[in-house]
């Protein structure tokens, strides 16, 4: 069978179910009674609405203020990145990546990565693998700090949107001076890095470490006793234990639920196992404790660079597999087999054993998990991404049912969507 | 409300008995009720199970083997093989057990339909919408089939293999007159 080349040419030849037409009563079954008389109100919030950070269109329910329900729309910033995966090497889709949550670059390309090292059964040496869980646990500090200012942003605490960013532009220097890139770095490549890191990164690392932990003192200063932040968040979007499992919750809003569940523990990668560290649980499942969660977080983040750090050896930070990773430019010149490796590398790219893995992480938001599936070709046959937002979303109607609207607002910094995350 | 952030050193609060080769234990008392194939790969263990027994087989995962948790769900196709034409993949999780099982539920393309698994981990809702917006596959018993990525009244399902990646078509000589026609009645007659 010929794969037909254009979309139009596709649908001329093929009879498929579609469905062409979507009307209210499509949305019937998603709302009250009580909104067919006219009793309760049907308003539409986003998707351009600075509160929903980003492009997320809520459908509410309302009775006077109070939402009864609401149905997340989302797909406004789909770009097929799975689909456009499939038709690039696998050194190729990695750049795609990074553009799907952009808070955590770092991060997605680690899972993509490790998924492609997992099938590959390639190794990563020991400065690699340092380097690597440092720079995430940067990212992890970064996109909490994003969180934290635009969470504190929405209920209305303005001076702290400006410290947080002032922090985080510390770790974009950082991952600049490391890849040439501020946010879309893929620096972290299949069985190692793109180069090791500059001589000022050591410097710069533990400046950071020095200057940020007072800064989180001087942030919860701001907000953890504070009367109307507390008023705001606490005994809002509350979700118990037994719940927030049943609707995939993973990540720090699930462990401000109560369940002890970090893939950095459960399923140590990057060798997360040597270094000491704890995992805080609280069991409000409100939003103070989602935010409670994120700033203890961020102190065991420094703890771990900190640890890792110290111990970060010297050696090569790609693997010397060469049917995987491209030589090094020197040995061009002098190696025929080098320049072989090389030629293959960047025209035909990669092949990988043919199978499927399932590789998961934790990202700032919760699970991230990367479905690889080679036919043992030089392109994925198929990369799913299960991105915490996506799952999270979907559990929103159920946080902030009953709530007010100004609540929701609340709810949804609190759970922490990243929408490029969500749409992929 | 008040208190500080209670923080574990141990693994997990909610593992009670974890067992290494949990995994494949639960995959073997699998296999011999339901008669399902156990495949491994790179330490993953998946079962390839008939539509027909998802149903059976997820609920007594669910509540003889604790997997309570649902971690991802997706789909992969594998045209030109039309029987069958999708797998659609399941990655459980299991807290108490800190273990992880695959499931594979091969699809046929005449009729790709997969009983719904949202009675028993909730968040299958969305992901199931996702699976049958890219792939076409009905999920039987689904409370909300809807699109979910795509906009409502768009035509095909893009992550199928057959499915183009939608870039333009060069005009050459050969096939001038046809792409002609097309730019033309792109431009007339939808207008």
């Amino acid at each position: 069978m010929k794969k037909p080349n254009t979309v139009e040419s596709y649908l001329r030849h093929t009879k498929m179910f579609t469905q062409t037409e979507v009307s209210f009563d499509e949305l019937r079954h998603l709302v009250s009674d009580r909104a067919l008389t006219g009793e309760t109100v049907l308003l539409n919030m986003g998707p351009q609405h600075p509160s929903t950070h980003g492009v997320l269109r809520l459908l509410l329910e309302l009775d006077g203020e109070t939402v009864i329900n609401c149905i997340p729309d989302i797909g406004f910033l789909h770009t097929g990145i799975e689909k456009n995966m499939e038709a690039k090497t696998y050194l190729k889709a990695e750049v795609m990546t990074d553009r799907m949550d952009y808070l955590n670059t770092v991060g997605n390309n680690l899972v993509y990565c490790l998924a492609i090292e997992k099938l590959a059964e390639l190794d990563v040496p020991p400065r690699a693998q340092g380097v690597r869980l440092i720079l995430v646990e940067l990212q992890r500090i970064a996109s909490h700090l994003v969180w934290l200012g635009t969470h504190a942003l929405d209920l209305a605490a303005m001076s702290l949107f400006l410290y947080c960013f002032r922090e985080r532009e510390m770790i974009l220097n950082i991952l600049e001076m490391c890849s040439g890139q501020r946010m879309m770095t893929t620096y972290i490549r299949p069985g190692g890095l793109w180069r090791d890191t500059p001589v000022e990164f050591e410097d710069a690392v533990r400046q950071f470490l020095r200057l940020f932990p007072p800064r989180i003192d001087q942030y919860e200063a701001m907000l953890t006793k504070n009367p109307i932040f507390m008023d705001r968040t606490k005994k809002i979007g509350v979700i118990a234990a037994e719940e927030a499992v049943k609707w995939g919750l993973t990540g720090p809003s699930l462990r401000a639920s109560g369940v002890a569940y970090d893939l950095r523990k459960v399923s140590p990668y990057l060798g997360y196992e040597q270094y000491e560290f704890d995992v805080p649980v609280l069991q409000g499942g409100d939003v103070y404790a989602r935010y409670q969660v994120r700033m203890e977080e961020m102190r065991q983040s420094v703890r771990i660079i900190q640890q890792a750090l110290d111990k970060l050896p010297y050696g090569p930070v790609r693997s010397e597999n060469r049917k995987y990773v491209p030589p090094p430019r020197s040995e061009l010149s002098t190696s025929m087999e080098a320049v072989i490796h090389h030629f293959k590398l960047w025209t035909e790219g990669f092949l990988l054993p043919e199978g499927a893995v399932y590789v998961p992480v934790e990202s700032p938001r919760g699970e991230l998990g990367c479905y690889l599936e080679s036919d043992g070709g030089p392109k994925p046959h198929r990369v799913h991404f299960r991105t915490p937002s996506f799952v999270h979303l979907q559990a929103l109607p159920l946080l902030s049912k009953g709530h007010l609207v100004a609540d929701l607002v609340a709810i949804i910094g609190s759970v922490d969507i990243v929408l490029g995350d969500a749409d992929r | 409300m008040d208190e500080k952030p209670r923080t574990e050193q141990s693994k997990d609060v909610l593992i009670t008995s974890v067992r290494p080769d949990a995994d494949v234990l639960i995959a073997d008392a699998i296999r011999e009720r339901f008669g399902a194939a156990v495949n491994e790969f790179r330490g993953e263990i998946s079962l390839v199970l008939a539509p027909g027994q998802l149903q059976e087989v997820v609920r007594t995962l669910r509540d003889e083997f604790a997997f309570d948790f649902l971690s991802s769900l997706t789909a992969s196709d594998y045209w030109p093989e039309l029987e069958p034409r999708f797998h659609v993949v399941y990655q459980l999780y299991s807290h108490p057990h800190n273990t992880r099982l695959c499931l594979r539920v091969p699809v046929n393309d005449r009729s790709p339909v997969v009983p719904t698994v949202e009675s028993v981990w909730p968040v299958a809702n969305w992901h199931e919408r996702e699976v049958f917006d890219m792939f076409g596959i009905r999920f039987e018993g689904h409370s909300d089939l809807r699109r979910i990525l795509m906009p409502y009244d768009w035509e095909g399902h893009p992550l199928r293999k057959d499915y183009p990646l939608g870039y333009e078509e060069p005009q050459f000589t050969f096939n001038f007159e046809d792409i002609q026609i097309r730019k033309h009645r792109g431009r007339y007659e939808e207008a």
